[in-house]
């Protein structure tokens, strides 16, 4: 256990002393302060004259200010904290020629591997937890509500659910470093995963729906044909991590939000019932929502770091 | 004597390139043991098979009694090993990067830093120990590699190629600390190198290795009367192994 726990002291110094988590940090604060500011001070506008708002604190989370939401920037740029924290954990080590010699100390193996990977993981915790509460903080001062216990629930699910995500990026990042013996190899490797689940994964399940579901053509709109060609869509879509994280989220952090579908069919009676019966959800019928989003995130990050543990376990070490 | 590293018909291939062929070898504790060989002989090889680094294809090694491939931790908790080129964390300091390689072998306590503080002196760093390592020359790493090494009190040192690069003055010192080690403290030594005449000065035995066979093992004395037949002081140890090296490697039988 020494051996692990001397490889997570040493890794968690670096990140909290080198200069690009240093900057990565700043950066994320600043722009955490400054949507935090503008959705608080909007809102604010918006609550004037409302005699009991409820729920408004977690808002601050959700509502798009100016550009976007808090929760819509993590779930965006969250994955890059991931990779600056990994990309070069190993590669580096054997560029350096370190790895040869930490190899060759009385440690198991997979101290290296697990003390780099907790590391990383504890510095995304403290990272995130830093932006919750200083939001959470501005929350206070610009809106003057105070959040409830369900708020606070609600926000410690979503600090739980982003660890894991950003925690996946970290595994895919570190398992990159292994694969590849480049540094930038590696970075750009993580970079173009990235790109590919953020952008062309979308547009891929658009086109998937309309290969395997399309709808028919001309002016007889079927409803079946269009649940099926959404449903399609959606299942491609959430094989990326960056959807299934941000419909995970959405429910957990807007207790009014019943469903993940975008599209749901109703007639007019029940949309009368429900916009009657508009009441919030209490935290469990969220989180029972989105359990299997939950469990899948935590999922691929176990697999992704397993396959990452697995090929360093197996890789030769040659000094050269 | 009790043996410090044993092997037996070890053997490791890459595929169908034969790196270390059946290499039978013994060295008992205490002994300063030179390694001579070209380039890509398998001198590292049957290093890091040692170590319990590298896996071997077929055969067994003991080192300090223990096998490194079932027990490398044991193996590893009592030998030291400098790389061909050392690597170090070039943005800590020479005393934080023993601090960390002690850690690693779960070394602390309140004399550590005095520990350190002594094994730099030994290898005359203690006034360059606060600077970060970016900042040392060739020497002055191999030096620091030489206290890493130290560090965990080791039974057996295990030195790959300790004098390449550096100059003659440094290459001196990394003499005097291989004799130092073999002759005062004990610690058996396994070192591999081109510069055949310091090779000869420190030396106990040596063993000459020729693409993956071990082609000759022994005091170089013996191994100078058999090759070159004479019984006298007027050899030299690059005679007998460009002998060795221009026979090449004896048909197998």
């Amino acid at each position: 256990m020494h051996g692990l726990w001397a490889v997570y002291r040493k890794e968690l110094e670096d990140h909290f002393s080198s200069t690009r988590s240093i900057l990565l940090l700043t950066v994320i604060m600043m722009v955490g302060l400054v949507t935090a500011y503008m959705v608080g001070s909007g809102l604010r506008k918006e609550l004037e004259g409302m005699a009991k708002p409820s729920l408004v604190f977690l808002l601050l989370f959700t509502s798009t200010g100016a550009l976007f939401s808090l929760a819509q920037f993590i779930a965006f740029f969250g994955p890059l904290i991931g990779m600056v924290l990994g990309f070069d954990a190993i590669n580096r080590e054997r560029a350096a020629r370190t790895l040869s010699k930490l190899l060759s100390q009385p440690i198991y193996r997979d101290a290296v591997i697990n003390g780099k990977f907790l590391a990383g993981l504890t510095t995304i915790a403290i990272m995130l937890l830093a932006i919750v509460v200083l939001i959470s903080g501005i929350g206070l001062l610009v809106l003057g509500v105070v959040p409830g216990w369900e708020e606070i629930g609600r926000m410690a699910v979503y600090l739980l659910v982003s660890i894991v995500y950003i925690g996946f990026w970290l595994a895919l990042s570190i398992l990159c470093s292994v694969l590849f013996r480049g540094m930038a190899t590696s970075a750009l490797a993580t970079l173009a995963l990235w790109i590919f689940f953020a952008f062309f994964m979308a547009l891929g399940a658009r086109l998937a729906a309309d290969v395997i579901a399309p709808l028919p053509s001309g002016s007889s709109m079927n409803a079946e044909a269009v649940l099926q060609n959404d449903k399609v869509r959606s299942i491609v879509a959430t094989l990326s991590p960056i959807t299934l994280y941000s419909e995970a989220t959405g429910i957990v952090l807007d207790p009014l939000r019943k469903t993940t579908r975008s599209l749901v069919l109703m007639g007019p009676m029940e949309q009368l019932s429900i916009s009657r019966f508009q009441s919030p959800l209490p935290l469990f019928q969220s989180a029972l929502i989105v359990a299997p989003h939950l469990v899948s995130l935590v999922a691929i990050t176990v697999v992704c770091f397993g396959i990452c543990y697995a090929c360093f376990m197996r890789q030769e070490v040659r000094s050269t | 004597m009790a043996l410090a590293i044993e092997t037996h018909e070890l053997t490791k291939r890459y595929g169908t390139q034969v790196a270390v062929n059946r290499l039978t070898l013994q060295v008992p504790q205490g002994e300063i043991f030179g390694f001579l060989g070209p380039n890509g002989a398998g001198k590292t090889t049957t290093l890091l098979m040692l170590l319990g680094l590298s896996e071997p294809t077929s055969g067994t090694a003991r080192v300090c009694g223990h096998d490194p491939t079932r027990d490398p931790l044991q193996v590893k908790r009592l030998v030291g090993y400098l790389p061909e080129s050392v690597g170090f964390y070039e943005d800590m300091t020479g005393i934080q990067n023993l601090t960390y390689v002690a850690r690693l072998n779960g070394i602390r306590g309140d004399g550590l830093p005095r520990k350190i503080e002594g094994l730099l002196e030994q290898v005359g760093l203690l006034g360059e120990a606060r600077k970060r390592v970016g900042a040392y020359s060739r020497g002055m790493r191999q030096r620091l590699g030489i206290a890493e090494v130290l560090l965990k009190d080791p039974q057996v040192v295990f030195l790959d190629e300790p004098t390449l690069g550096l100059d003659p003055d440094g290459t001196q010192k990394m003499l005097d600390f291989i004799v130092g080690m073999g002759r005062e403290k004990g610690i058996t030594v396994f070192f591999s190198s081109h510069l055949l005449d310091q090779v000869q000065r420190v030396s106990d035995r040596v063993g000459i290795m020729l693409k993956g066979n071990l082609v000759a093992a022994g005091p170089i004395q013996e191994l100078a009367k058999q090759k070159l037949g004479v019984d006298q002081e007027r050899y030299t140890l690059e005679e007998i192994y460009m002998r060795y090296f221009r026979e090449g490697v004896p048909a197998q039988s």
